[in-house]
């Protein structure tokens, strides 16, 4: 039997597994819509595309799955780079499915055209214009494999409206064979020897992992090196949750910018470091040639552009992050009888515990504001840390970091690599989809909320029990920050004190709103708010010109650290 | 240091635009590119000429066989290989300089391909030291236009002599 484009594109979706689409429709894909009666999945509407994308990155971190979403050509098409930039980032797998003109009028300034596949090209990690009905099929199912498989990414899908209404005979290709693309996942066994006797024999080892270790599954494999052989972990922020936050002795806590001093001390003094899933980021680095200065640096990576890119390190593999991990445990497990890793570390574990009880992430409790620490300090306390949290960015992102310990992978949701404001709500749509029996968090400010605040409707129209805790400083945070410490206080366009009642506009969405002004009712109303079923938004009316430490100064050693 | 890389690709729409992308997205520079089709019509071969140190050869080098488009890339800056480039100049010539032009075109093997009264068309073909031999010896004469195919290149069948 003969199916049209828009009928075979349902099709592969659904072979695909895929159970939920976010999109918004419009006049080049209205045949996809037209199929969607029949549709295996759920298809969300948004209201705007860039909450689409972000719902389908949020979905995909939340879930480990693949991401979708649907939206029009040109302003459709257009207001999702935003988001697909956010996903390539930090590497994560969606599928993007635009429509397009029909293909005779491509190249002709037609109505809503636009060359979508040449603006994605540098930010996706493939991207594909379909011109004929017959390779719809595979160009499908081709960009899921690449959208999961090797390092993950956005693929995009772009789609005219005449190959979706074109029929033709429905082929699934039985499996996917591209000869130009072809990950390497096994760790070089020589390598892995190498790394294993450079355990054996370190003395200040601390592992340093990222967004990597969670994508690939290796936070079991990880935790196990860590615990067997006495190794301090610390973190990207796409990396928390990779280990438990809860290990007193072994968790350093992020490094970098916002890093902790034990962390950051810890790399400036190991005398190796093991790099894993992480990419060596100018955030977590810092002056790159004063990084890890004592130490041996062993890289892993599945990407061999990261390897070798900002840093040059002694020992890289190129491979599965897990598949390393495992490799590695299998070397190491035998050396337990003969080696005493516990002794031999004891040194460097107590000089690290030292560094943390020296300067511990901390604040200046007040009993008369709110210390926003305080707010998300709070929120892990309520939640038990049970909670998927997902942030805006700026100030708020860094407090949600620090201060709401992340003991599981898939918890922390937060846009790393581009930092997107506007990302942490519609994720938290997506995460929500991905993990209904969950509590989804939306750790937000009170700029960056207002970046995507349209998707209230979202949510509330799919009874979505999403909690968004604003820590309203009435700045933007972060670049107010930067103000102060390196501007002279020159406040030019950060004070955002003209806002909306949040509670009123939570109320006028048909969300729940609360308002938190005193310290004495953070924990009553927020444990209210959180109790309260659907979409609430808690306005929590913190210290104004309450700044983010540790801060190392943006191209500063990570020991020239700003303290509390 | 100057690369020469050669990159077998996919031949299909946008290809090109992927490998141009990703030079000057990362700033890495292209000193030449010259792409044509092989004998298999799903297959192109691009050769590229950039220069940087041994890092960034590397980067662009991985960067490259990251394009899902691209199915080999070799630097064959470190094998024996084949390298030519071909240049067609049109010289400016008058009864004085002729002679000399000519002779100069005999020593370096080109070939006349056009003339008129006050102009000499020549092709030149050669690898990097002759073309730019030529080039220097030439354009004393005045070169009133230049049109340059980029390097080809290919590995020598023999590697190790
Ligand atoms: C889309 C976008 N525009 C601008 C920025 C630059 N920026 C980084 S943090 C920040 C302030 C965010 O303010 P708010 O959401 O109130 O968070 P706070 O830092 O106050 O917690 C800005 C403007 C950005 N990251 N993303
Ligand atoms: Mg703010």
């Amino acid at each position: 039997m003969e199916l049209t484009g828009a009928q075979i594109l349902l099709e592969c979706l659904k072979r695909e597994g895929v159970e939920v689409v976010f999109g918004f429709p419009g006049g080049a894909v209205i045949d996809i819509y037209n199929e969607l009666p029949n549709a295996s999945f759920k298809h969300v509407l948004v209201r705007h595309e860039q909450g689409a994308i972000h719902a389908a990155d949020g979905y995909a971190r939340a879930s480990g799955k693949v991401g979708v979403c649907l939206v029009t050509s040109g302003p459709g098409a257009t207001n999702t780079v935003t988001g697909i930039a956010t996903a390539y980032m930090d590497s994560i797998p969606v599928v993007i499915l635009t429509g397009q003109v029909p293909t005779p009028l491509i190249g002709n300034d037609a109505f809503q055209e636009v060359d979508i596949v040449g603006i994605t090209r540098p930010c996706t990690k493939h991207n594909y214009l379909v011109k004929d009905v017959n390779d719809l099929a595979h160009v499908i199912r081709q960009a899921f494999f690449l959208a999961r498989s090797g390092r993950p990414g956005p693929v995009l899908v772009d789609l005219p409206k005449d190959i979706m209404q074109t029929r033709t005979k429905f082929v699934w290709p039985a499996d996917v064979n591209m000869r130009s693309y072809n990950p390497n996942y096994k760790p070089h066994a020589g390598q892995i020897r190498k790394v294993a006797q450079l355990i054996r024999e370190s003395e200040r080892p601390i592992i340093y992992a990222g967004g990597g270790v969670i994508s690939s599954h290796a936070h079991e494999a990880l935790t196990w090196l860590a615990e067997n052989l006495h190794i301090p972990v610390t973190a990207t922020l796409m990396g928390l949750g990779c280990f438990p936050g809860d290990n007193k002795r072994l968790w350093l806590g992020m490094l970098g910018m916002h890093g902790t001093y034990a962390a950051n001390m810890g790399i400036n003094n190991a005398d190796l470091v093991l790099a894993i899933g992480a990419r060596f980021d100018d955030r977590v680095t810092g002056k790159v040639s004063t990084f890890a200065p004592k130490a041996t640096l062993v890289h892993i990576d599945i990407d061999p552009t990261s390897i070798q890119k900002n840093v040059s390190v002694h020992v890289p593999i190129v491979s599965d992050c897990r598949l390393a991990l495992e490799a590695l445990k299998e070397e190491l497990e035998p050396s337990l009888a003969d080696y005493d890793f516990e002794g031999g570390h004891m040194p460097w574990i107590t000089k690290v515990g030292v560094w943390a009880k020296e300067h511990p992430l901390t604040y200046k409790p007040s009993a008369t504001t709110i210390k926003p620490q305080y707010v998300v300090e709070k929120l892990h306390e309520i939640t038990k840390g049970d909670a998927i949290i997902c942030t805006e960015v700026g100030q708020n992102q860094m407090w949600a970091a620090q201060f709401y310990t992340f003991n599981k992978p898939n918890t922390f949701l937060s846009s790393g690599g581009l930092g997107t404001m506007g990302y942490g709500f519609p994720a938290a749509i997506g995460a929500q989809f991905a993990c209904p029996d969950k509590m989804v968090i939306d750790i937000a400010g009170d700029g960056s909320i207002q970046m995507n605040i349209q998707e209230l409707a979202t949510s509330v129209c799919n009874n979505l029990g999403v909690k968004i805790v604003i820590l309203n400083n009435g700045f933007l945070g972060m670049v107010r920050q930067w103000q102060e410490l390196f501007y002279k206080k020159n406040y030019c366009e950060t004070c955002m004190d003209a806002q909306p009642d949040f509670v009123k506009l939570a109320e006028a969405y048909g969300a729940t709103g609360f308002r938190i002004t005193q310290v004495e009712d953070v924990e009553r109303v927020l444990r209210q708010a959180l109790d309260t079923p659907g979409t609430v938004i808690v306005d929590v009316r913190v210290e104004k010109e309450e700044n983010v430490y540790p801060m190392v100064p943006a191209g500063a050693s990570l020991t020239d650290m700003l303290l509390v | 240091m100057r690369h020469t890389l050669s990159v077998t690709v996919e031949n299909e729409p946008g290809v090109l635009s992927r490998v141009a992308g990703l030079f000057s997205g990362r700033g890495f520079n292209i000193e030449s590119l010259n792409v044509g089709p092989t004998l298999d019509p799903g297959i192109s071969v691009m050769t590229i000429t950039t220069e940087g140190d041994e890092q960034i050869i590397e980067q662009i080098v991985k960067q490259l066989r990251k394009l899902i488009t691209v199915i080999k890339v070799v630097d064959l800056t470190e094998l024996k290989s084949v390298l030519r480039e071909m240049v067609l100049m049109k010289i400016n010539a008058n009864d004085a300089n002729r002679a000399e032009i000519l002779r100069t075109v005999d020593i370096f093997r080109c070939k006349v391909v056009d003339v008129s009264i006050d102009e000499i068309t020549i092709e030149a073909t050669g690898n990097y030291d002759k073309i730019a031999a030529i080039l220097s010896l030439l354009t004393r004469f005045g070169v009133k236009e230049i049109s340059r195919s980029g390097m080809v290149a290919m590995k020598r069948s023999v590697q190790n002599s």
